[in-house]
């Protein structure tokens, strides 16, 4: 049964877990964002040189797109329903009919297409996620985590959101939580969420993944001549800088978000461990900060003035501090 | 010259996320919208807060557009010479690069490149042209008749 509650929108920092605590919250469970952004298993690091956004190689400081509705699904025992479309006159009769029935849904877009953006963020990205919630006549009403107040988008616009081609091409994407478990055992959620992080970070097997893929960049940016082409070099000094400040939050976004999480947890399981690890995270996301203003500076510099050995050694310093963050969670008795 | 950028982290100093350094710079690339993050506040306690931008993203993003905006004005002489064709000026105006706009239009790099030479431009298709023009978010005719000043 759709629920006829109207939508209450709120901005958040991140679109994702942004788009998954207002439709939980919709469906009474309510949780923060850092809670559902940790909970998910939202963390991550990944440098990834073969796959290419927007002609630069993918870096990300947090999962793959779809994978905090799948983690939510799994950690929180809630249960999605979720579709892609092969056909785009199907995909908006349904999200028509069930709009008008009530039904609130996330969908996945590319900001290209979303003419509510600034003209200056609408990048090829095919990955971002609101939520819609109604319609008036060609207009769908959008609520839009990142955004300060609920927005509006004409229907052609959101098809072709809906619709682009590329990495991470949505297909379609729809989905919304059709029951959820608010009996569901947070503790026992959060210590399997950060076994999964902490592992993830720790000891994946692939170079590009976690700590490693940390030191795999230093390592790229070590071999970075600036003085032979300063221009690619400052782009990818400026790419890199982007993908940290995808949610705009000084430099360390997602690391904050995850030392809110594991603050929150520590109080919820009374463990002096978790916020002593809420702490040590925080310093990584002030080091993470410091190492996106030197590419920033970088990116600004007219000349070459600048030493690629220096940015990389603030980088090794987050992986160092981030490490010692991971090694205390798995060390701590939860 | 790098002129005191006033970017307000300091780089020896300890610094953490508390509320009262979130970096409040009103960039314009954000057109007066705020975005929220966590930060911490006065008791130690993680709270959501809201910031206009940090200056360094704006100096980053302003960086990137100034270099596709160059490449734009290049193009466009290049086709005023009958050197490239319009699509080439176009996916710069729109901030992309050739694998990029193949990804968007379904094509492989070649066959996007290959439509930056004015012969084979002329000759293309209208389902070709109306997708072009669609991604561009121009009309058919724009695309055709590119201005001969501008």
């Amino acid at each position: 049964m759709a629920d006829l509650r109207p939508l209450e929108h709120r901005q958040y920092a991140h679109c994702e877990s942004g788009v998954v605590t207002t439709l939980l919250k919709h469906q009474g469970l309510d949780l923060s964002e850092p809670m559902v952004f940790g909970i998910a298993g939202g963390l991550t690091f990944a440098y990834i040189p073969f796959i290419r956004i927007t002609n630069m190689p993918v870096i990300s400081y947090r999962m793959f797109p779809g994978s905090i509705i799948k983690g939510a699904a799994k950690n929180l025992a809630v249960e999605f329903k979720t579709r892609r479309y092969r056909d785009k006159e199907e995909a908006l009769a349904e999200l028509t009919r069930l709009v008008d029935g009530g039904q609130v849904v996330g969908l996945q877009t590319s900001v290209y297409w979303l003419s509510y953006f600034p003209p200056e963020m609408r990048f090829q990205f095919n990955a971002h996620n609101l939520i819609v919630y109604g319609r008036e006549g060609e207009e769908f009403l959008v609520s839009d985590p990142v955004f300060e107040h609920a927005v509006r988008i004409r229907a052609e616009d959101l098809q072709n959101a809906r619709f682009a081609r590329g990495t991470l091409a949505p297909k379609g994407f729809m989905y919304y939580p059709i029951r959820v478990n608010s009996s569901v055992d947070m503790r026992e959620a959060i210590r399997k969420s950060i076994k999964r992080t902490v592992h993830m970070m720790l000891r994946t097997p692939f170079p590009f993944i976690g700590i490693k893929g940390i030191h795999y960049l230093g390592k790229k940016i070590e071999r970075l001549d600036a003085s032979k082409d300063p221009r690619t070099v400052r782009l990818f000094l400026g790419h890199i800088f982007r993908m940290q400040e995808e949610i705009g939050t000084g430099g360390g976004g997602f690391r904050f978000m995850y030392a809110a999480f594991l603050q929150e947890a520590g109080q919820l399981l009374g463990s002096p461990a978790l916020a002593e690890a809420s702490q040590m995270m925080t310093e990584a996301g002030d080091m993470w900060r410091r190492f996106a203003l030197a590419c920033a500076r970088a990116c600004k510099s007219k000349t070459v003035d600048f030493d690629v050995g220096e940015i990389a050694k603030l980088l090794r310093k987050c992986a160092a501090q981030e490490k010692l963050v991971y090694s205390h969670l798995k060390s701590a008795s939860l | 010259m790098l002129p005191d950028m006033g970017l307000c982290v300091n780089d020896n100093e300890e610094t953490t996320m508390k509320i009262s350094e979130v970096p409040q710079d009103k960039i314009k690339t954000m057109q007066g919208e705020k975005k929220v993050l966590y930060a911490i506040d006065d008791q130690g306690n993680y709270t959501r807060a809201t910031t206009s931008g940090w200056e360094a993203e704006e100096i980053v993003l302003t960086q990137i557009i100034d270099d596709f905006d160059q490449k734009a004005r290049a193009a466009a002489l290049r086709v005023r010479n009958n050197e490239t064709s319009p699509i080439e000026c176009f996916m710069y105006r729109k901030w992309m690069d050739p694998l990029t706009l193949a990804q968007v239009m379904g094509l492989y790099r070649w066959q996007v490149k290959r439509h930056f030479k004015p012969g084979v431009f002329k000759k293309l298709d209208d389902k070709t042209l109306n997708e072009y023009a669609r991604i561009f978010g121009v009309s058919v005719d724009a695309l055709k008749n590119f201005p001969k000043e501008g």
